[in-house]
C-alpha cells in the first residue's frame, strides 16, 4: 500500500493522478483544492470589502483584526450561529437541497482545472465540455431555490437570474469554441478538448491565444470575460440579487448557514470561470515569454517571483504595522499585524530557498517541487488579476436593467461571437 | 475492429491502465438511475419528479463514461441535464396549479396502462433471456483519448471516407431550426 | 481449502474476489436500459400530469440511448454513439415543441390533466 502511495511522488511521474490511476493522490488533490478554494473565498471576501471601500474613499472594516483581517472569520461565525428560518409553506426537501446543487456545480468544475501540466485532479479528454456542462447545472440550483422559497420576490429573481445565465451561456460556449478552434492549427490538424492540451497547444504555437490572429483572439476573450461576469450574477449584471432590487432575489428566504452556502457557490464559480479564461486565453500555468526568453538564467529569474511577491507583501505589511498609531489600545493590533508580516516573510523565505535549491533543470525532488510551485504561482497570479477585475467592475459600473441585459446577451454578444468563430476558422485555414 | 486489436487493447488495459472499481461504480450508478426513475413516475409533486429525472440523467451520463463514451456523456450533461431540465422546470413553474398536486395522481385507465407495461416487461425479459447467446461476453475497450476526434471525423468528414453522418448532421441542424420556429410560434399569444 | 463459512481464511476471500471479479458485460447495461424503458412506459400510460408524461418520454429516450451506446462498445465502433448524439438532439427539439404546445393549451383550458384534455374541438 505505501508503494501505491509513494509511487506517485517519484519526480519522473508527469501525469495527473487521475490519468495515472492513483486514487489516493487524486483524493488528496481534491481535498487540497477544496481547502484552497475555501481559503481563497475567505480572502476574496476581505479583499472585496476593503477594495470596494477604498474605491469609495472610505476605509472598510478596520476594527475586527488589524486592518479588518479577521473580519471574514467573524462573518463566518456570525452566519453559523444565526437562526435557521424556513418559510412555513416552503417545500422542505427542495428548500434544503437547493444550495447544495449550486455548490456541487460550482465545485465540480475544479476537477478539470489544471494548475500545472500534471497538477490537476484528472485530465479528462473532454475537459472543456465537462466544464460547460457542469456550470450549466448551476442554473438548476438557482431555479429550484427560487421556487422552494414559496414567495414572489425569490421566484421572480430566480427566473430572471436563470434566464440571464442561460442566455450568456450561449455566447460563452461560442467564445470557448473559437479558442478550441485555435488549438487545431498545428501540424497534425487535430485539436483537443482537454484543458492541459489547450495550454500545451499555446506553448507549442508559441503565443497565448489572446494574442493569436490579433484581434480575433482578443475579441473572443472579451466576449468570454463579459459572459462570465453575467454567468456568475456579478455587477454590472447583478439585477437578480442586488440589495436595492427585488430584496436580494433568489436567496431572500435563506438565512445563516444556507445563505453562506450560496455565497460560497458564487465566489467558487467566479474563481472557476476565471480559471477557465486563464487556461484558454492567457496561457494557463506558463510564465511570461517561455519561448522567447528560454535561457536557464531567465528561468531562474522568473522562478524567484513567488518568493519576491510574498517578500513584497511582507514588507508592505511590516511598514503598515510600523505606521499604526502608538496608543496602548492599538498595541495588540500592532503586534498582530507584525506577526502576520513575519508569517508572510517566513513564506517568502521558504519559497526563495526552494527556488535556489531547485534551480537546476534535472529531475530531482527539489527541482520538481520548484516547478510545481512556479506553475501554481503563475496560474494563481493570473486568476487573482481576474478577481480584482470583478471587484473593480462592481465598484465602477451601474447595473443593467433586465431588458437591456437580455438585449445585449442575444443581440450583441451572440452575433459577435458567431462572427469571430467564422472569421477565426477562415483565417486559420488560410494561414496554415 | 479485429480480435487482434481488441486483444492488444485488453492487454494494455491489464497492464495497469484499467478503470478501477468498475463493478461497484456500475451497480451504484445503475441503482441510482433505476431508483430515480421510480421516483420520477411516482412523485406527486412535479418539481420532485423533475429533480429525480435530473439525478437519472446524471447517473446515465456516468454509465456512458464507463462505456468509453466521454463525448456522449458530455453532450448528455450539457443538453439534457443543463438545457432540457431547466426548460421543464420553467414550464412547471408556469403551469403550476395547486389543485393538481392535491388530486389523484394516476389517470382513469391506470390498470390498463400497468397491464400493458407488464406485458412489455415480459417481452423484454424473454428477449434478454432467450437471446443471451447473441451478446458475446467480450467487452472491447474503445480508445478513450481519441473518442472526440473519431466522432468528429464521422460527423464532419468527407462523404466518401468515414464521413457517413455529414448529411444527417445537416438535417439535424435543420430540425433544430424548425423546432425553434415551432416553439416560438406555439407560445406567442398573437401570431 | 474447504472451510466452513464462519472461519476467516481462504474460502471467504476467494468468494469475495469472485464476487467482485464478475465482469460487467453488455447484458448488464441492456437490463438497466430495459428497466428504464419500462419505467418510462408506465409513466406515460398512468400519470395524469402532462408534464410528468413528457418527462417519462425523456426517460424512454435515455433508455434507448443507453442501449445504443452499450452496443457501440460491444461492436467496437462508434456508430452507436453518433446515433445516440442524434437522438439527444432530437429529444431536445421534441421537448421544446411539446412544452410549447402544453403552454399554449394551458392558456386556453387552464388544466394540465390528461383526463380533462379530451375534446377535439371546443
Amino acid at each position: 500500500m505505501p508503494n501505491f502511495i509513494m509511487s506517485y511522488l517519484d519526480p519522473k511521474v508527469t501525469v495527473t493522478p487521475g490519468s495515472a490511476g492513483n486514487q489516493f493522490w487524486a483524493l488528496m488533490y481534491v481535498l487540497i483544492i477544496f481547502a484552497g478554494v475555501s481559503v481563497a473565498v475567505i480572502c476574496m471576501n476581505w479583499i472585496e470589502r476593503k477594495a470596494l471601500a477604498h474605491f469609495q474613499v472610505r476605509l472598510g472594516p478596520m476594527r475586527v483584526g488589524p486592518h479588518g483581517l479577521l473580519q471574514p472569520i467573524a462573518d463566518a461565525v456570525k452566519l453559523m450561529i444565526k437562526e435557521d428560518i424556513i418559510p412555513a409553506e416552503a417545500d422542505q426537501f427542495v428548500f434544503w437541497i437547493a444550495p447544495m446543487i449550486g455548490l456541487l456545480a460550482a465545485f465540480t468544475v475544479y476537477t478539470v482545472i489544471p494548475f500545472g501540466p500534471s497538477e490537476a485532479v484528472s485530465d479528462m479528454n473532454i475537459g472543456i465540455l465537462f466544464m460547460l456542462g457542469v456550470s450549466s447545472l448551476g442554473v438548476l440550483g438557482i431555479v429550484v431555490s427560487g421556487w422552494a422559497s414559496n414567495s414572489h420576490y425569490p421566484l421572480i429573481g430566480a427566473l430572471r437570474s436563470s434566464a440571464q445565465m442561460v442566455s450568456y451561456e450561449v455566447a460563452m460556449g461560442l467564445a470557448v469554441v473559437s479558442a478550441i478552434l485555435m488549438t487545431s492549427l498545428n501540424a497534425s490538424g487535430t485539436g483537443t478538448l482537454s484543458m492541459i492540451g489547450i495550454v500545451q497547444a499555446q506553448q507549442q504555437q508559441g503565443v497565448w491565444f489572446i494574442f493569436k490572429f490579433f484581434p480575433l483572439g482578443f475579441i473572443a476573450f472579451v466576449i468570454f470575460a463579459i459572459a462570465m461576469v453575467a454567468e456568475t450574477n456579478r455587477a454590472p449584471f447583478d439585477l437578480a440579487e442586488a440589495e436595492s432590487e427585488l430584496t436580494a432575489g433568489y436567496h431572500t428566504e435563506y438565512s445563516g448557514l444556507r445563505w453562506s452556502l450560496f455565497m460560497l457557490a458564487e465566489y467558487a464559480a467566479m474563481i472557476a470561470v476565471s480559471s477557465i479564461a486563464v487556461t484558454l486565453w492567457l496561457g494557463g500555468w506558463m510564465r511570461p515569454f517561455p519561448n522567447l526568453l528560454h535561457a536557464p538564467a531567465w528561468d531562474f529569474i522568473f522562478s524567484l517571483f513567488p518568493g519576491l511577491t510574498f517578500g513584497a507583501l511582507a514588507a508592505i505589511t511590516f511598514i503598515e504595522a510600523a505606521r499604526m498609531p502608538t496608543q496602548s489600545f492599538f498595541k495588540i493590533q500592532r503586534i498582530g499585524l507584525a506577526v502576520f508580516a513575519a508569517l508572510l516573510g517566513f513564506i517568502a523565505l521558504l519559497l526563495l530557498v526552494i527556488a535556489v535549491a531547485g534551480r537546476s533543470a534535472d529531475m530531482s525532488v527539489a527541482a520538481r517541487f520548484r516547478e510545481g510551485i512556479d506553475y501554481v504561482y503563475w496560474f494563481v497570479l493570473k486568476v487573482a488579476g481576474f478577481m480584482y477585475l470583478f471587484i473593480w467592475y462592481r465598484a465602477t459600473w451601474p447595473r443593467y436593467r433586465f431588458d437591456q441585459l437580455m438585449k445585449i446577451g442575444w443581440k450583441v454578444m451572440l452575433p459577435i461571437s458567431l462572427g469571430v468563430l467564422v472569421v477565426t476558422a477562415i483565417v486559420g485555414v488560410i494561414f496554415s | 475492429m479485429n480480435p487482434g486489436m481488441s486483444a492488444g487493447l485488453n492487454s494494455a488495459i491489464d497492464a495497469g491502465m484499467a478503470p478501477v472499481g468498475t463493478p461497484w461504480f456500475f451497480y451504484v450508478l445503475a441503482g441510482l438511475a433505476v431508483a430515480s426513475g421510480v421516483a420520477v413516475i411516482t412523485r406527486r409533486n412535479a418539481v420532485h419528479s423533475a429533480l429525480a429525472l435530473i439525478v437519472t440523467l446524471l447517473a446515465v451520463a456516468g454509465l456512458y463514461l464507463m462505456l468509453y463514451a466521454p463525448f456522449v456523456a458530455g453532450v448528455q450533461i450539457i443538453v439534457y441535464a443543463g438545457g432540457i431540465m431547466v426548460l421543464f422546470l420553467f414550464v412547471i413553474m408556469l403551469v403550476n396549479i395547486d389543485r393538481s398536486s392535491k388530486e389523484r395522481q394516476f389517470n382513469r385507465i391506470w390498470p390498463v396502462g400497468l397491464l400493458a407495461a407488464c406485458a412489455l416487461l415480459a417481452l423484454f425479459v424473454s428477449a434478454i433471456a432467450k437471446g443471451k447467446a447473441l451478446f458475446p461476453d467480450r467487452m472491447m475497450t474503445l480508445p478513450e483519448s481519441s473518442n472526440t476526434q473519431q466522432i468528429a471525423t464521422m460527423l464532419y468528414g468527407e462523404a466518401g471516407k468515414m464521413g457517413q453522418y455529414t448529411f444527417a448532421f445537416e438535417i439535424a441542424s435543420l430540425l433544430l431550426l424548425v423546432a425553434i420556429l415551432g416553439a416560438v410560434i406555439m407560445t406567442k399569444k398573437k401570431i | 481449502m474447504e472451510g466452513r463459512a464462519g472461519t476467516p481464511g481462504a474460502p471467504r476471500t476467494e468468494n469475495r474476489a469472485l464476487r467482485t471479479m464478475v465482469p460487467i458485460t453488455t447484458l448488464h447495461y441492456l437490463v438497466v436500459a430495459a428497466a428504464l424503458f419500462v419505467l418510462g412506459v408506465i409513466g406515460v400510460l398512468t400519470r395524469r400530469n402532462v408534464v410528468i408524461v413528457l418527462m417519462s418520454i425523456e426517460l424512454i429516450l435515455n433508455a434507448v440511448n443507453l442501449n445504443l451506446v452499450a452496443f457501440s462498445r460491444m461492436w467496437g465502433n462508434l456508430h452507436g454513439q453518433v446515433f445516440a448524439i442524434f437522438i439527444t438532439v432530437d429529444a431536445a427539439a421534441e421537448a421544446a415543441v411539446g412544452l410549447g404546445i402544453l403552454i399554449s393549451f394551458f392558456r386556453n383550458k387552464e388544466t394540465i390533466n390528461v383526463d380533462e384534455i379530451d375534446l377535439l374541438k371546443w
